[in-house]
């Protein structure tokens, strides 16, 4: 069935931009504070009070626009939003609407090894609403509770172009886009603690048909896992109804991570009629080319870039650098690990095997590890020099990983170093080679797996420690001397 | 342009007030009233004039990100009708 249809996604994401202050007040914007702790007569609607825009976030703005590739107005504003709602107490949103501060951006996104280039419609500066606290939910409560904590927290709503086909897509848009946010410096971008936040307009329509379906948006989409879930079930809702010859209404519908539905939110048949006007309170913004051109210099490498230089400079495969230039913090891991240990390839390896697994397993971001950078290049030289071997370092790494001590401190306490030294080797071996004459014999007859065993005794003799390399070599020696 | 009493019920829904079958009669005169002497403007020729978005010339009035410590709570709840833990409180929403 679902082979006739194609899904059509458009994501509308709300990004907070990283101030110390809210967007039009000197309140603080931390996360987790008391109820109502950072809230003043402005944030808080009292009449008469004026809003005055903080100059950083335009600047945030700018460098954000910049960094998807948008067109940065000359000349923007702010409009009212008016609508009824207690987690708004001026009954008006401050927004763009009609002049919004970026537009016709994209980002190129990677899709099942090509490349695919997703647009976007325009970006604008907004403030953001309070929180709501029910007890059960919002229609069986007696009352409900407001915070004004994250009211006036400013907002950059970037709004794509319905461009993706498919949950992928828009999940690969999403991290490409979270990952131009956090190169770029301008918002924390944690979907957890709600500082990016995504609606998905979905629809479907028949392949070849250029008319767009009639879309569904849906909210309450709080991790790529659960945007990913959703849009595959809202599609498949859709095909559904289509073929079961339903008419679909355009609707918001909310995600229920818990049951993997969407349900409508029936909204009031009244229709949204928000009365967009230009906010009197606040005076037009010009920017001017000068301005855009001081916060392009202050823009760091971006992950295009980034993964282009790792190919060109280190020669690491694509995928190698596209997983490295996931995020500025693992850039700059690499970055200063080669500055020690130039070989990219095994970094790289070591990047996306132990480390990865590690952090995966711990929870933990490639910032909070408390193996640094040097750390790891000296691990890695301790290998290049036969002081241990590649198994021995796995688990030199995990003991480095969890106590955060060096790799050598870690070595001489559990008496680790490798043993190389050839007459030492040879002397274990002979013996082996003498305690097992019918093994021998199996070797020598052609049974290539009589000289694993023989490894494995060596190994087991000294406790993992001999070097690979050179037993490998002494017993080609021994094994072939003695057959003369 | 005229406004009919269906547009001044949809306009006082929106605004949530209650007005009666009188004033919705007076309303949707009066407001015809407003938007035909606005309509006045449109016999100009205004291709040539930029939009004005403010009534003043002035541009980017800007604040420093700097943090003023927002004032006690007991103090902004002393304005609300009803208040519980730190948080305001409002009767059912939906």
């Amino acid at each position: 069935m679902s082979n006739e249809f194609e899904t059509v996604v458009g994501l509308e994401v709300h990004v907070e931009l990283k101030t110390n202050t809210k967007i039009f007040c000197a309140c603080k914007t931390a996360f987790g504070a008391e109820p109502n702790t950072q809230v003043c007569p402005i944030c808080s609607g009292f009449p008469g009070m004026l809003p005055v825009l903080n100059k950083k976030v335009v600047e945030l703005a700018i460098k954000t626009g910049l960094a998807i590739n948008a067109e940065i107005a000359s000349y923007c504003k702010f409009d009212r939003k008016n609508y009824f709602y207690p987690d708004l107490p001026n009954a008006y949103q401050i927004s763009q609407f009609a002049l919004p501060i970026c537009t016709n951006g994209y980002l190129d996104i990677d899709v099942n090894g090509s490349q695919k280039r997703i647009r976007i419609n325009r970006a604008h500066m907004e403030e953001d609403a309070g929180k709501l606290v029910h007890d059960g939910t919002i229609t069986t409560t007696a009352f409900s509770l407001v915070d004004l904590n994250r009211t006036g927290v400013p907002l950059l709503e970037i709004v794509s172009e319905p461009d993706m086909r498919s949950a992928q897509e828009a999940r690969a848009y999403l991290e490409k886009l979270r990952s131009m946010l956090l190169f770029a410096q301008v918002s924390d971008a944690r979907m957890e603690e709600g500082s990016i936040r995504c609606d998905a307009n979905v629809s479907v329509r028949r392949k070849g048909e250029e008319k767009l379906g009639v879309r569904a948006e849906i909210k309450n989409l709080n991790s790529f896992k659960a945007m990913e879930k959703a849009i595959e079930y809202e599609a498949k809702r859709q095909m559904e109804a289509i073929e079961d010859g339903e008419t679909l209404i355009q609707e918001t519908r909310t995600w229920d991570d818990e049951k993997g539905v969407t349900r409508s939110m029936r909204n009031k048949e009244e229709a949204h009629d928000y009365r967009y006007y230009p906010d009197p309170d606040l005076p037009p913004i010009q920017i001017d080319a000068a301005w855009i051109e001081e916060i392009k210099a202050t823009l760091p490498e971006m992950p295009d870039a980034a993964k282009q230089r790792l190919q060109d400079q280190f020669g690491l495969p694509e995928y190698d650098a596209a997983i490295i230039t996931t995020s500025p913090h693992s850039l700059s891991f690499f970055d200063q690990c080669v500055a020690v240990f130039p070989e990219a390839k095994t970094v790289s390896n070591w990047m996306m095997g132990e480390l990865s697994r590690m952090l995966n397993q711990n929870n933990l971001e490639i910032q909070q590890c408390k193996i640094t950078p040097a750390m790891l290049a000296d691990l890695l030289k301790l290998i290049a020099d036969g002081t241990i071997s590649g198994k021995m370092a796995k688990s030199v790494f995990e003991k480095m990983f969890d106590s955060g001590n060096s790799a050598a401190q870690i070595i001489e306490e559990q008496g680790m170093v490798q043993i190389s030294d050839e007459d030492t080797l040879r002397k274990i071996i002979a013996e082996i080679i003498d305690n097992n004459p019918v093994v021998v014999a199996d070797y020598r007859s052609g049974k290539e797996k009589a000289r694993g065993f023989l490894v494995g005794q060596v190994m087991k003799a000294t406790k993992g420690q001999a070097n690979p390399n050179s037993v490998n070599k002494i017993l080609t020696e021994l094994l072939t001397k003695e057959g003369d | 342009m005229a406004i009919d009493i269906k547009e001044v019920e949809h306009i006082a829904l929106l605004a949530r007030i209650n007005i009666s079958e009188k004033e919705k009669a007076e309303f949707a005169e009066q407001m015809t009233q407003i938007l035909q002497y606005v309509e006045k403007l449109n016999e100009l020729n205004t291709n040539e004039v930029e939009p004005l978005y403010h009534i003043l010339p002035i541009y980017n009035v800007f604040r420093e990100d700097n943090v003023v410590e927002s004032p006690d709570r007991d103090e902004l709840f002393a304005n609300a009708p009803q208040h519980e833990d730190g948080y305001y409180k409002v009767p059912r929403i939906l």
